[in-house]
């Protein structure tokens, strides 16, 4: 180890910290795929024995699947349309100078910092209200929209400050009109994070409650459904295999955001050194 | 605008806010010219260039290329193409994407593009790169690139903003001759920027010399060197010794004046400063180190004065000495070539002569 420099000398007091910090993190989360696999209803020790019953309950039931649907149809288009305004919002901040940007910004990144309930109460008062609109799974969409932009925003921002705006003009200079500089230049290098604000907006949307809780129609949301489901005893092992699913799936997702980040951060700072 | 113009810059203004960049310049560039934008680092160079390309348009003022006002024309629908500073190549294509990448509109068949690639690739001596990734060149190779990527299209003119600036000098060298070679063969249009003063006169046509965003001469490369305008023109462009003088007289084509360290000497009354000089104003005289002369002893010359050798560096083919003058408190450059060896070869503290000719005397005003 003497290799080392001082600073990346092993810290034992930090290591053990890690240590405690992931158990506390992640030790309530491991409570729900085990006890999934519980063959009792009650959620206590000690365990009864091995059963994958749940999970056949669960596949048998159709409200499950359709409550699934509509949040992948929810997630899904959230994201796109998050991350084709976040595309615009980054390269309007990152590119252009214009009256009033600053607080533009701090507009676009309030819905990380205010609390969620207050848009949601006021989403409700504005569609049922005001507007009259029906909830559905468009008013949920919506307001997901909300929470989802500044995440696409700030993940797609270090995209557009990572590359130098002459390889757009470049692309001009070479004939090509802005749409297509877009498609050929701009996409290729800001792909990974639309791949990242893809799948980052997909999982905000995906687990969100609070909103969905204030905007839903008679068309549940996943979490909806399962916060429906709780009130009844029997079915609490179904929802901790459905939990224990969903964060399987939470996990893969974000794993590959990271890995596709990864790739695209090691590409861009090999560009930076040596340009 | 005069008929042979291609490029015809007419009080063209630029402001960055309330910072001027570009100070009402204008100026026509001929059709096949290999003209040269000089200057020091910040003096407007690329500005003016990124107004010929469109990415910048003038505050004031309007730029015609072939005759067609420019200013509603977009970069790519403009008759040229640009080698970057930065170079701006792509870099998530590889060599040959990045080269083809202003193809596309052409619909040429792939073998055509193709080969027309790899002969750009030859031309840039980076034959078998086609495949490499655009992050795993050097400067240099990606300077060359930059070029190939405009020159494939043919453009009828070609503005270049530093492009050498990262080649070492042997790459340079070379890179400078093909490019003249390629600029006189192809008949494209150059619009070179450079703040290297010998490149400019190797390669130019014509040289515009720009300060502060103003263009202050606008010359061949001898008229810039023979005839400089001013002290900034005349010092930027090789080097040059500076005398303070009044006018005693003026005749016609000739000027007495008394300088400094000189005594009463004549000279040509510069014909490229239209203003004149009479009797009576402060003048600044200047002279050329090559065209001051040694001699050992009193020089049997129109025009001498003696001193001292106060420094003196063997470089080979020349020796560059520096002279104290007589009654004057600077010292005086001269370079003399060495023709026959050691022979005019001067040790230090000796006392020597200089002599010149009055047509080398260059009479600029004085401020
Ligand atoms: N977009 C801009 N906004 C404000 N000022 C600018 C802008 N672009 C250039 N300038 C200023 O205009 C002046 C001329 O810049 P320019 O890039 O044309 O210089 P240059 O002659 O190309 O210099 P170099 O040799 O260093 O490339 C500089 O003082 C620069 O700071
Ligand atoms: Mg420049």
């Amino acid at each position: 180890m003497s290799t080392d420099s001082y600073i990346n000398r092993p810290n034992r007091p930090l290591q053990v910290y890690a240590l405690i910090f992931l158990i506390v993190l992640y030790l309530p989360i491991l409570f729900l795929p085990l006890f999934s696999f519980n063959d009792s209803i009650y959620v206590r020790f000690p365990m009864q024995g091995f059963t994958v019953q749940w999970y056949y309950d669960l596949m048998a039931r159709s409200a499950v699947w359709a409550a699934l649907m509509n949040s992948v149809k929810v997630g899904v288009a959230v994201s796109i349309v998050s991350t084709v305004l976040g595309i615009f919002a980054a390269k309007a901040i990152t590119r252009y100078r214009f009256f009033g940007k600053e607080p533009i910004v701090i507009f676009i990144m309030l819905p990380l910092v205010v609390p969620l309930i207050i848009f949601g109460v006021a989403l409700l008062v504005l569609f049922a209200q005001l507007l009259g609109v029906p909830l559905s799974l468009y008013t949920v969409a919506f307001g997901h929209l909300i929470l989802c932009i500044p995440f696409s925003t700030a993940v797609l921002m270090p995209r557009f400050e990572g590359f130098d705006p002459a390889i757009e003009e470049a692309s001009a200079d070479l004939g090509e009109n802005a749409w297509w500089t877009f498609w050929r230049v701009t996409f290729p290098m800001i792909l990974p994070g639309v791949v990242a604000s893809l799948l980052l907006c997909f999982t905000v949307s995906f687990d969100e409650f609070i909103m969905a809780f204030f905007l839903t129609g008679t068309d549940a949301t996943l979490p909806m459904y399962i916060w429906g489901q709780l009130r009844f005893p029997q079915q609490f092992p179904s929802v901790l295999a459905l939990s224990s699913l969903v964060i399987i799936g939470s996990f893969i997702i974000v794993l590959l955001g990271l890995w596709i980040n990864r790739d695209a951060d090691m590409t861009k700072t090999k560009a930076g050194t040596d340009a | 605008m005069s008929d042979d113009s291609y490029i015809s810059i007419q009080n063209v203004q630029k402001y960055f806010g309330s910072f001027c960049a570009i100070e009402n310049i204008s100026m026509d560039i001929a059709h096949g010219e290999f003209f040269s934008l000089l200057g020091a680092s910040g003096c407007g160079k690329t500005t003016l260039l990124r107004m010929l390309a469109g990415f910048e348009s003038p505050t004031k003022g309007e730029i015609f290329i072939d005759n067609q006002p420019m200013s509603d024309v977009p970069p790519h629908y403009r008759p040229v193409n640009m080698v970057f500073q930065s170079y701006a190549i792509f870099p998530h294509l590889n060599v040959h994407d990045n080269i083809a990448y202003g193809l596309r509109k052409r619909k040429l068949p792939k073998a055509k593009v193709t080969e027309m690639v790899d002969e750009m690739l030859n031309l840039i001596s980076l034959p078998d790169y086609g495949n490499r990734k655009a992050n795993e060149l050097s400067g240099g190779q990606r300077q060359r690139i930059a070029l190939a990527r405009a020159l494939i299209l043919r453009p009828k003119v070609l503005l270049l903003d530093e492009p050498l600036g990262a080649l070492d000098k042997q790459l340079r060298e070379q890179m400078q001759l093909e490019l003249r070679q390629l600029q006189r063969t192809v008949g494209i249009t150059f619009v070179f920027v450079t703040h290297d003063q010998e490149e400019a006169m190797t390669l130019s046509d014509r040289i515009a010399v720009m300060a502060d965003g103003e263009v202050m001469q606008l010359d061949t490369p001898i008229g810039l060197y023979e005839r400089p305008v001013n002290r900034k023109v005349a010092s930027f462009i090789g080097t040059m010794n500076f005398f303070d003088g009044v006018v005693a007289d003026e005749a016609g084509e000739t000027l007495k004046i008394e300088a400094q360290g000189l005594g009463p000497i004549t000279a040509p009354a510069n014909p490229s400063n239209k203003a004149g000089f009479y009797k009576g104003d402060k003048v600044q005289v200047a002279i050329r180190p090559e065209k001051l002369v040694l001699s050992a002893q009193k020089p049997d010359a129109a025009f001498a004065a003696s001193g001292r050798v106060q420094n003196m560096a063997y470089l080979g083919e020349r020796s560059h000495y520096l002279i104290e003058m007589d009654g004057l408190d600077k010292h005086v450059a001269v370079s003399s070539q060495n023709l026959v060896p050691g022979a005019s070869l001067f040790e230090m503290g000796s006392d020597v002569w200089i002599n010149w000719q009055s047509d080398a005397v260059v009479v600029l005003e004085r401020n």
